[in-house]
């Protein structure tokens, strides 16, 4: 009886629906502790094997390159494989220019790949516009105009020890990551939240 | 052919002191410049691309250029023969509807880059056989690399 009702009133709140089948078991003493050390497990293992997608739309890219070559080769940090398509990519580093006509692809890119996803804006241009923040018909000022953003790498371009630098960066953001407050990063976005 | 050698050929090329002349000037240019009227522009082309002494084969820029009060275009010729340069301009006071002779049935390589002034300058070319746009949307107004293109929206002005 008493589950029932805890059923009717979690559903009245409007987190089960009224027609869920089956027992509802409340979290209590122990559940939490499941929960959290599920979470280290989950943030370890998505913090250390990023995949990326290759985005570069400018001279950016060059340095992205060689960020993952040989002499910085960020996959000793788990950021093992660069994917050419958005479907198996985990994380978008924008190395490069964003301008109107391309903005629309990155949407587009952003929205194809699997959750969790995550976002680097690497370099001047992907920040703010940079150097093309004035007088440009052509560029958008910030990838983040146009998709969030998790993390800003600053510089023009930025040397592969900065951008390795924020994507060590993003790996702490994912590891303080929590499932119960989970939200999605494009919920809200285009609404200016 | 040296840069008074051509001028001396273009010159003759021109015998009827009644029409317009070329104008010839190496005035800060390593090439000789050559400014010519909108109407006789085609010809002068063919007549340098089609004759032995000057063969220029190779069109390797064609420029648009907003002057401020004229809109231009600059074509650099070269001949893979003889080795020489040549730099021809033309341009009209006319920006509501700016028109030139088309290149492009003497230098193929011409249609692209017609088209991208076309995109930037709106200077259209006359018998060229698709003149769009070409990196801009179809449907974008206005020509951006004009002095007086405004663009409230996208530009920050400073």
């Amino acid at each position: 009886m008493g589950i029932i009702n805890k059923k009717e009133t979690a559903s009245k709140a409007g987190q089960i629906p009224e027609d869920f089948p089956g027992k509802v078991i409340p979290a209590g003493n122990g559940a939490n502790i499941v929960v959290t050390s599920l979470d280290k497990i989950i943030n370890w293992g998505r913090a250390n094997s990023l995949w990326s997608l290759y985005f570069g739309t400018s001279c950016c890219a060059i340095e992205m390159m060689q960020t993952g070559a040989a002499r910085h080769d960020y996959s000793r940090f788990g950021f093992e494989v660069a994917r050419p398509s958005p479907r198996q990519a985990d994380l978008i580093i924008i190395a490069g220019t964003i301008t109107n006509k391309m903005a629309p692809v990155l949407r587009r890119l952003y929205d194809q790949m699997a959750e969790p996803k995550y976002v680097i804006a690497m370099g001047a241009c992907a920040i703010s516009g940079g150097p093309f923040f004035y007088n440009s018909y052509s560029v958008v000022k910030g990838a983040d105009h146009v998709i969030p953003v998790d993390i800003y790498v600053p510089g023009c371009p930025p040397r592969p020890e900065a951008l390795l630098e924020g994507m060590i960066m993003l790996q702490k953001k994912i590891m303080t990551e929590s499932r119960t407050k989970q939200k999605n990063p494009i919920e809200g976005f285009d609404e200016g939240k | 052919m040296t840069n008074e050698e051509l001028q001396k050929t273009i010159e003759s090329w021109f015998p009827v002191p009644e029409f317009t002349q070329p104008e010839f000037s190496t005035e800060g240019s390593q090439f000789l410049n050559v400014s010519i009227e909108p109407e006789n522009l085609h010809e002068l082309m063919g007549l340098l691309q089609h004759h032995p002494e000057t063969h220029f084969d190779y069109l390797f820029c064609l420029t648009g250029v907003d002057y401020g009060k004229e809109l231009g275009v600059v074509y650099h010729l070269e001949s893979t023969v003889h080795r020489h340069i040549i730099v021809v301009k033309v341009q009209t006071e006319d920006r509501e509807n700016p028109i030139f002779d088309s290149v492009q049935d003497l230098w193929a390589t011409a249609n692209f880059h017609e088209r991208e002034v076309y995109d930037f300058f709106g200077i259209k070319f006359r018998n060229h056989p698709n003149m769009k746009r070409l990196f801009l949307s179809e449907d974008w107004e206005g020509f951006p690399l004009r002095k007086d293109y405004v663009d409230d929206v996208n530009m920050v002005v400073k």
